[in-house]
């Protein structure tokens, strides 16, 4: 229906490139978006259905995770086993995965295999089995994958975290849990499907080597067929916040920290952003420098920026031996509330630049850019070219991001912690 | 296009020009790991690597990393067994600084007061690995296999061997291995090699050369059984390690389609076995080659009541391919995913940069993408299954940790 195309000319390392943006919404509701980048031999695509794990019913926690399994295990005239050798023989690697919002289906493979992937992962969307006697090795799969999270201590610990932060359901587990899981039939993975996988929300991601034309009319008659039904919103309950100690027996204590910030389509994000990058992008990034560099009190400390659609925050993370737990959580949170007194000229320098070299790099990437694009897509309905992206970094001042950072001073923390001794959080959490 | 250069000190500097790419990706590679190391100074080279970026007489621990900031680099370093990497990726305008400080930070200070700060960040490294997954299964697996040989000391070392290290200790292994003829100045993406070797001269044309020997004949190796007890953890985790083509060894391709056909993350033996059913959260396999010395290491995690099962269909496994060998289509699916992923993966200077640097302390020589092609197209079943019979697989040191407190040995 709307088509849109941009294209810019712009100079970046003494090379000019033009970069075309092309978007297409197709009447069924999907959206097309794609970059090509006839530089490269590759191609990557990544399908965004609006399938996340905010919608599991109360009760069955997992299933979208449990469907996202189950529905490439055959469709159309290929078996499970069919449809993993016919993309190995292309040489197409394929991920699957279940966040807040999506389940999404990507792949990465040779520029002249593009099509004949997109032709598998489509038959999989429009004519899925459910295959009855796949039913409990999907199970098992999803089983597998609850267990093995429980080993994974810095990710319990943000788990955790989110769940305070985010309440239900943004707060989710992504696995579900166990009781769920051993509870699902073949009849709810196909009543989830029927529901979720529909095109009016859904987006399809295409960067690399490709002709735009023909691939807009390629996924046309792929997928003019799939057609769309009517879901009710989320609903939302409130997070608890505050501050929560999980005890066990572990060589670190894990620690996470959020606090509510503004999400990607705020006309603001980017002083935000700017302001997090100058917390933790780069070796001379202040959480570096003043919990590792300056004090030795661990390996890996960083803070980032998280967005949902209507919703943002920062998270940070630390981990540290017991007994100088509570120093690097209390020098983590003097650096995050003292960020809010304001950054310094040196500091968003350096930010510019790092920033401005990873816009150039990811065009040697189309799996980056493909992310890119359907993350825009998402978050604005509208993709930035470079240009745009290094406008925004170029209007950055210090001016600009302490005159935010003034205005949004941190609060409702949430605090999470792992490990041998509980930790005092103090003033910061209520 | 490919260049090269060697300057009177030993220092080589390698270049592989790509003048259509977005980014030119540099780093130093020495040739020295754990595998240069005693017991009594295990961990040393990482340590080392840490200090390199505390500082030289001409820059503070705080200057370099603000200029590695400042030219909005994506830099790092790695230590393995046979090579300590320190590298860059930057826009071209910016090779002149990359190299001005990597070339710098080669030489470091060593002071006192940031090695004792440093030595509580490594060792904060070692309990992160201790909280993680596989819970040392492959350290103590390399050990295992490798008995009293350096190729199985832990590259983080111990906290007992990092705490007793000294900076004098670690000055004698720098003077010991950090020769200019150790180390190699790699160059990918959009260089200017010849303001590469300019630069080397003036920076690096001074270093005093000395010899910087390893001992890189073939190890004997162990076949052994072991299992440790992590109450702690929830899932068990199994790792097996047997003998492989060495890095010279033109049968290190066959030996690489081979682990693809076996242990791949995708429509592998292994996936349809454990991964596709459920039966594992994680099964794969995956040659690695040292100079004079090679592996291939199993990794396997599963819940602990299927643990004995699952050993025993390991051995299944590997056991029907020793004997039925494999297929000319299960070689084509295998050659279609390793060449797919070779060519992607080559489109960043960032990647190109490990290939081949990696290439030239291994075997001193550089290989192209399409060489490198070839060499895998040219893989035939008989290469396979030539491998296969040179090095069984199932001839293993097995390790398995969890929180089972008994385990079978497979028949």
């Amino acid at each position: 229906m709307c088509h849109l195309t941009v294209e810019k000319q712009f100079l970046g390392s003494e090379q000019i490139v033009t970069q075309q943006l092309h978007s297409h919404q197709f009447e069924n509701g999907l959206v097309l978006v794609a970059e090509p980048m006839d530089w490269l031999e590759s191609a990557a695509f990544a399908v965004l259905l609006p399938a996340g794990y905010t919608r599991d019913p109360d009760g069955k926690l997992g299933l979208a995770n449990f469907a996202c399994e189950l529905i490439q295990r055959g469709s159309a005239d290929r078996d499970n086993r069919q449809f993993v050798e016919d993309l190995d023989r292309l040489g197409t690697d394929r991920s699957a995965s279940v966040a807040a919002s999506h389940s999404s289906f990507g792949a990465a493979t040779l520029a002249e295999n593009l099509f004949p992937s997109l032709q598998i992962f489509t038959d999989m969307i429009l004519q899925p089995h459910f295959p009855e006697d796949e039913v409990e090795d999907a199970r098992q799969v999803c089983l597998q994958e609850l267990f093995a999270a429980e080993d994974e201590l810095a990710q319990r610990t943000i788990q955790r975290l989110r769940h305070r932060h985010y309440g239900s359901p943004y707060g989710r587990r992504v696995q579900g849990d166990e009781a769920s899981i051993r509870s699902f039939s073949r009849t709810d993975a196909v009543d989830f499907f029927r529901t979720h996988y529909r095109p009016d929300k859904a987006i399809l991601s295409v960067a690399g080597k490709f002709e735009w034309p023909k691939l807009k009319d390629h996924i046309g008659s792929l997928l003019s067929e799939w057609q769309s039904v009517e879901v009710p919103d989320v609903t939302e309950h409130s997070p608890v916040f505050g501050y929560e100690h999980i005890p066990f027996e572990s060589s670190q204590t894990h620690i996470a920290v959020a606090f509510p910030s503004i999400p990607y389509a705020d006309p603001n994000y980017f002083q935000a952003r700017g302001a997090v990058g100058v917390l933790s992008d780069g070796m001379s990034s202040r959480l570096f420098t003043e919990v590792r560099e300056n004090r030795g009190l661990c390996y890996t400390v960083y803070a980032s920026c998280h967005s949902l659609k209507q919703r943002g925050s920062v998270v940070a993370y630390s981990s540290t031996s017991t007994d100088r737990a509570q120093e690097t959580l209390d020098v983590l949170l003097h650096e995050l509330t003292h960020l809010f007194e304001g950054i310094e000229q040196g500091e968003l320098d350096r930010l510019k630049a790092r920033l401005k070299s990873s816009v150039v790099m990811q065009q040697e990437s189309c799996a980056a850019r493909c992310s890119s694009l359907a993350s825009d897509w998402y978050h604005l309905r509208h993709m930035m070219t470079m240009d745009e992206i290094k406008g925004i970094i170029d209007g950055l001042t210090c001016e600009s991001i302490n005159h935010y950072l003034a205005n949004h001073p941190p609060e409702r923390f949430t605090v999470v912690t792992l490990g041998e001794k509980q930790l005092e959080v103090g003033k910061y959490v209520s | 296009m490919f260049r090269e250069k060697k300057l009177a000190n030993g220092l080589e500097i390698i270049a592989e020009i790509n003048p259509n790419a977005y980014s030119a990706a540099f780093g130093f590679f020495v040739k020295t790991g754990s595998r240069d190391e005693t017991p009594e100074i295990a961990g040393v080279s990482h340590f080392l690597e840490h200090m390199v970026f505390k500082g030289t007489p001409k820059r503070s621990a705080a200057d370099v990393n603000r200029e590695l900031d400042e030219i909005g680099s994506h830099s790092n370093a790695y230590t393995s067994e046979e090579q300590t990497v320190y590298y860059a990726t930057v826009l071209q305008e910016y090779q002149d600084h990359a190299i001005d400080l990597l070339a710098d930070i080669m030489r470091p200070s060593l002071r006192q007061e940031d090695f004792d700060t440093e030595k509580k960040v490594i060792i904060e490294e070692i309990y992160k690995y201790d909280d993680q997954p596989p819970f040392g299964a492959h350290e103590k697996c390399m050990a295992k296999f490798y008995g009293d040989h350096a190729l199985g000391y832990s590259v983080l070392g111990s906290v007992e061997s990092v705490t007793g290290l000294t900076p004098e200790a670690m000055r004698d292994y720098f003077q010991q291995r950090y020769s200019p003829g150790n180390i190699t100045l790699v160059g990918c993406g959009q260089v200017d090699f010849d303001r590469m070797i300019a630069q080397a001269e003036e920076l690096c044309g001074h270093w005093q050369a000395f010899d910087a020997p390893r001992d890189i004949r073939r190890p004997a190796v162990h076949h052994e059984f072991e299992l440790i007890h992590k109450p702690t953890a929830t899932q068990e985790y199994v790792v097996q390690i047997c003998d492989g083509p060495e890095a010279t060894d033109p049968d290190r391709f066959a030996n690489r389609v081979l682990a693809a056909i076996i242990g791949d993350d995708s429509g592998s033996r292994f996936y349809w076995e454990f991964i596709d059913s459920g039966l594992a959260e994680y099964a794969g396999l995956g040659p690695y080659e040292f100079q004079g010395a090679g592996i291939t290491m199993t990794f396997l995690s599963c819940a602990p009541q299927d643990t004995d099962a699952n050993l025993q269909r390991l051995v299944d496994v590997i056991r029907k391919v020793e004997t039925d060998g494999v297929t000319q289509d299960e070689l084509d699916l295998a050659l279609s995913k390793i060449t797919s992923q070779l060519v992607r993966q080559s489109e960043r200077p960032s990647n190109r940069l490990f290939s081949v640097g990696n290439g030239w302390l291994q075997r001193h020589n550089h290989v192209t993408v399409k060489e490198r092609l070839e060499s895998y197209r040219a893989v035939t079943l008989a290469d396979v299954h030539r491998v296969l019979e040179k090095f069984p697989l199932s001839q293993n040191t097995t390790v398995v940790v969890g929180p089972l407190e008994q385990a079978q040995r497979p028949s």
